[in-house]
């Protein structure tokens, strides 16, 4: 009988901060540009050059440990990490190892199996590296550095984790958690999120751990989740044929669904870290730290208790619209504006996500303004506009976020309220119909959906249904 | 105590300074590396158990930039020095990965 | 007297009263250059040109009252460690041997704002390592009283420089005593501030926890007027101090009343030359005359352990610090190599001279896996009892005099050969860096060959004016105003 292991998963997550300037130097952290174009001495590390550490990266640093569980250091300190490579133009990287800013915090997950309380060893600030673009042509390699610099935090787990079940909820509570602090967007494909893992097997009932991997590129929640699968299996199939685990670090290959080890005898793997000298001591007051605490929003958990609470929202609504801060804020302010938030909260689950889909886009690229969208739903729910084109108005909020008033108004979309005009119409498609109207006598209670259809189509579709329905109503009686 | 630097240490010295030494300077590097941490294994004299580790000699902290922009594309100047270049980056010989 | 021969304030205000013009200061500090060169080599580069050009600038500026300052016009020499835009910046090395920054360092560019005009860029030892400026990549500097004799280092350029006249002033950078050993060496007068007076932005870093850069002179005044251009606190620099005043010319005051000065005496113990120990007691007398209380003192824990300490928390550094050198961004590339590995090792180990190397390996060796605590934070531990002692002894005492050397400028050739006897001439000046102290060389007599001797006078954290004052108050006693060339120097 074959033995029964269990895999143990410990995160560590890189997270870009959002901030308008480098950790280090006033070089802007847009994304693009041409190579090189967003670079100054300090961080393509030209002699003489010095760091000064940048104060929004601190604070963003604080308010995820703080929304962490994690205790604040009150004195804390930037090492020097030393290694070679092309990305990083100093050869050593400024990170956090012996005072990191935050430690010892815990995030909750939910999983199928319930919840569970998944433990952060600590967070650190450190620079990001620049990029490395192979060029086959001339076969060298081409070093951009408009990423180096730009700030991270490293958020370590402890090895809490037994599937890549419960690595993908705690990486989605990371995500959510810090979108709503507004301090990353925390996308993995364009890498200002990303993971790695650390990884051992042992058979269950086991007290030690295994010897560990760590694993790198990992750019979707897919590819994480199949390379743990891949790597529980590469381990247990070496600890079956009698082998050993070897301590290392390994790439992915999700095109190959394998990974393979980096190493090179040049690379000693010893980082000799100590205190930069360049950098100076950290101290936390208590007044930052009570900024900071108050500044913290509401967070996912809180929101969705109060939208059910206060909104009578579902559960499942309130979960969808809350999963992301863009949604809840877009929510809430247009519930404001227009003071129906069932309405609001319908739009929403049904249009805006409808839309979403189709156009493969995530609910943090969403651009229209609450104004219109509240705007939007008056003139729908007063009838202004019938829900056909409400939809179609919609659509043109979410692509182009315009002014309905406007847009209902130059497009002559309003629905016909004028009961005269209306009845004249109806009245010469009754007549114009005589099957209609008998089958409708006969007690075929659905001919009446074919003279609804034709006084729509004569009005254009601009007709209000109600009063269509009513007036029809009324002719056909006095047939 | 006599400090003894073996060639595998003095080839890992140079893996992690990048440096490579004929095998005359390797001797060398040896003999003067022995020599100076004999000479600085005289600091075992002192009883530091109580200390902390100085790293700071002043006790400046706090120092902080406001995260406002303030540098411009400046690739041109930067890429002055390059002693290789392509297209507006530094190259270098092909990577590992 | 050739307008050399002035020190800097007195060729600074006859160039404000219009007796002589920018541009005539900065011609002849050029030829006379030019004219010594050949013997001294105290340049590895000159920037005539620009300097030419500036110097019309700026006489005009000082025609129309713009500048008024007292260094406006002054040529200068600026250590080859300090960045210049535009011009080449070589720390000696082969590594930056045509390496011209982008930008300029700060305290140059306090210097070029009060008016000042740098001629050239001084030579030094190879990235600020060594004690005789023997170590430069681009030939050795001779000491300008004996041409046979080392200049001293690692700021040796700059120092003899001003010795032999060829510029009024010159910038200089301390690690471990590399203003205040030379300037012994050249008898002439040079300042270590207290760490993070002068901005080390634009100061290719050697330790960064112990550089500072200072002026080098030809009098106590002189360094007091230049040390106010050049401090300031800078943004840009994290270990920038905010000092409540950037005044030191108010401390030239020819009083020492009451001053207390303690004398450690472990330094005046075996291995300091009689010649020198005689010369810098003899400031004690002079101080003591003047209303001084002089006092003996312990300071053996000092005098036993910051040569130690210093070389492991200065390599530590610069083994980091140093690893951008790598033949990427800027710097000497190797023509061949196999791959990017073999690209770094070749282009470090033909870049790098063999006293970079040493300290570099000695560092990535005390930091690395398994020796960081034992080496590294008992250096860091160490330094901090250092620092305890000289709190304690600033307890009793304003200024500390001590010698800036155990002996006059060596012959050349004789230093390299023994790295840890060239480490042990440090002693005096090495433990001020570790505890961040102010401190200054002023010149206090010959040896019986001829050489200068200079006596260092330190104070606590932040009390440069008082070494000021006390130096000030020596060099005015009028025995040894400044080093004459026209006596001694230039064989």
């Amino acid at each position: 009988m074959s033995k029964q292991y269990e895999t143990v998963i410990g995160l560590e997550v890189h997270v870009e901060l959002a901030t308008k300037t480098k950790i280090f130097c006033g070089c802007s952290t847009e994304f693009g540009g041409e190579p090189n174009t967003h670079t100054c001495p300090v961080c393509t590390g030209m002699p003489g050059s010095l760091p000064v550490l940048n104060k929004k990266v601190l604070e963003h640093a604080i308010a995820v440990g703080l929304a962490t569980n994690c205790q604040i250091n009150r004195y804390s300190k930037f090492d020097r990490k030393n290694y070679f490579y092309p990305d990083n133009p100093q050869n050593y990287q400024i990170s956090q190892l012996y005072l990191p800013i935050c430690h010892d915090g815990f995030v909750e997950i939910e999983t199928a199996n319930g919840k569970k309380k998944i433990g952060i060893h600590e967070i650190h600030m450190e620079e990001d590296a620049g990029k490395l673009i192979h060029d086959e042509w001339t076969d060298s390699t081409l070093v951009d550095f408009n990423r180096s610099g730009v700030p991270l935090i490293e958020i370590v787990s402890e090895p809490d984790m037994r599937s890549a079940e419960e690595v993908i909820a705690y990486l989605d509570k990371l995500k959510t958690t810090i979108q709503y602090l507004g301090a990353s967007d925390c996308k993995l494909q364009e890498g200002s999120m990303r993971a790695d893992v650390n990884l051992s097997v042992r058979e269950v009932g086991a007290e030690k751990f295994g010897t560990r991997t760590e694993m790198k590129n990992l750019n979707s929640f897919k590819a994480i989740a199949r390379a743990i699968e891949g790597e529980k299996d590469r381990q247990i199939s070496l600890i079956e044929a009698g082998k050993q685990v070897v301590q290392e670090t390994r790439r992915w290959d999700d095109t190959k669904e394998s990974s393979y080890a980096m190493r090179s005898k040049e690379d000693a793997q010893d980082y000799r870290y100590f205190p930069d000298p360049d950098l100076v001591p950290i101290v936390v007051s208590e007044e930052l730290l009570e900024t900071i605490r108050q500044r913290q929003p509401e967070f996912r958990e809180e929101k969705m208790v109060r939208y059910m609470d206060q909104f009578e929202l579902p559960e499942y609504d309130a979960e969808i619209i809350t999963s992301t801060r863009k949604l809840a804020d877009i929510f809430e302010k247009t519930a404001e504006i227009c003071g129906k938030p069932k309405k609001v909260s319908n739009w929403l689950m049904v249009e805006t996500m409808r839309l979403l889909k189709e156009k493969g886009m995530e609910p943090e690229q969403i651009h229209f303004s609450p104004e219109h969208f509240a705007k939007l739903i008056e003139l729908a729910d007063a009838g202004t506009i019938n829900s056909t084109v409400a939809r179609e108005v919609f659509e043109k909020i979410f692509d182009d976020d315009i002014d309905p008033d406007v847009y209902v108004e130059e497009h002559g979309l309003k629905s016909v309220n004028d009961e005269g005009a209306l009845r004249a119409e109806i009245e010469k498609i009754v007549d114009a119909n005589p099957k209609s109207v008998e089958d409708f006598k006969a007690g075929k209670k659905k001919a009446i959906g074919f003279l609804v259809g034709q006084t729509m189509k004569a009005m254009k579709g601009k007709a209000n249904p109600q009063m269509v329905n009513q007036i029809l109503n009324e002719v056909l009686s006095t047939k | 105590m006599a400090n003894v630097i073996s060639d595998e240490t003095i080839e890992y010295v140079g893996i992690l300074s990048k440096l490579e030494l004929s095998p005359e300077e390797k001797e060398r590097a040896k003999k003067d590396m022995e020599d100076m941490l004999n000479y600085i294994d005289k600091l075992n004299e002192l009883d530091t158990s109580d200390v902390e580790p100085m790293s700071h000699v002043f006790s400046v902290q706090n120092v902080f930039r406001e995260d406002v922009v303030t540098n411009q594309d400046d690739r041109e100047n930067i890429l002055a020095n390059a002693p290789s270049e392509q297209d507006g980056a530094f190259t270098v010989p092909r990577t590992f990965d | 007297m050739s307008l050399m021969g002035l020190t800097a304030v007195q060729l600074g205000q006859k160039i404000q009263s219009g007796e002589v013009s920018a541009v005539e200061a900065v011609k002849e500090s050029l030829e006379r250059t030019k004219a010594l060169e050949g013997k001294i080599h105290a340049f590895v580069n000159l920037d005539e040109e620009n300097a030419l050009k500036k110097a019309e600038l700026i006489q005009k500026d000082i025609q129309s009252g713009k500048l008024t300052g007292p260094l406006a016009g002054v040529p200068m020499a600026i250590k080859d460690n300090m960045c210049t835009k535009g011009v080449l910046t070589t720390c000696s090395s082969r590594i930056l041997g045509n390496f011209r920054p982008t930008y300029t360092a700060e305290a140059v560019l306090n210097l070029e704002k009060a008016g000042a005009i740098m001629t050239g860029k001084a030579n030094m030892d190879e990235f600020a390592m060594g004690s005789t400026t023997e170590t430069s990549a681009f030939g050795v500097t001779a000491n300008p009283w004996n041409t046979e004799h080392v200049p001293g280092g690692s700021s040796g350029g700059s120092c003899a420089a001003v010795a032999a006249e060829e510029v009024s002033f010159a910038l200089g950078s301390d690690t471990g005593g590399s203003i205040r050993q030379p300037s012994s060496f050249c008898g002439v007068t040079g300042i270590k501030p207290t760490y993070g007076t002068v901005s080390r932005y634009g100061l290719i870093a050697y330790g960064s926890s112990l550089d500072q850069i200072g002026p080098v002179a030809k009098d106590v005044t002189d360094c007091a007027v230049i040390l106010d251009s050049i401090s300031s606190h800078d943004p840009k620099d994290s270990t920038s101090v905010r000092r409540e005043s950037y005044d030191f010319a108010s401390a030239l005051v020819d009083d020492v009343k009451g001053l207390k000065i303690g004398i450690p005496s472990d330094f005046f113990g075996t291995g300091l030359n009689e010649d020198v120990k005689n010369a810098v007691l003899h400031v004690a007398d002079v101080l003591k005359s003047k209303g001084a209380e002089v006092e003996l003192f312990d300071f053996k824990l000092v005098t036993d352990y910051a040569i130690p300490a210093y070389y492991v928390i200065a390599c530590a550094e610069a083994s980091s610090t140093l690893s951008r050198f790598d033949g990427i961004t800027y710097g000497y590339r190797t023509e061949d190599f196999t791959d990017l590995h073999n690209m770094y090792k070749k282009t470090r180990s033909e870049g790098f001279g063999p006293e970079v190397k040493r300290r570099i390996m000695l560092g990535s060796f005390v930091l690395s896996s398994g020796y960081y605590d034992a080496y590294y934070l008992k250096a860091l531990r160490t330094k901090a009892m250092i620092k305890q002692e000289y709190d304690k002894a600033f307890a009793k005492y304003d200024v500390i005099l001590a010698p800036a050397a155990p002996t006059t400028a060596p012959k050349m050739g004789e230093s390299l050969s023994d790295p840890i006897q060239m480490y042990l001439s440090d002693i005096y000046t090495i433990s001020v860096n570790l505890a961040g102290l102010p401190g200054i060389t002023v010149p206090c007599g010959m040896d019986r060959n001829g050489l200068p001797i200079g006596a260092q006078l330190i104070g606590d954290c932040f009390r440069e004016k008082t070494i000021i004052r006390a130096a000030f108050a020596f060099e005015q006693s009028g025995e040894y105003l400044h080093c004459d060339l026209a006596k001694g120097g230039i064989r």
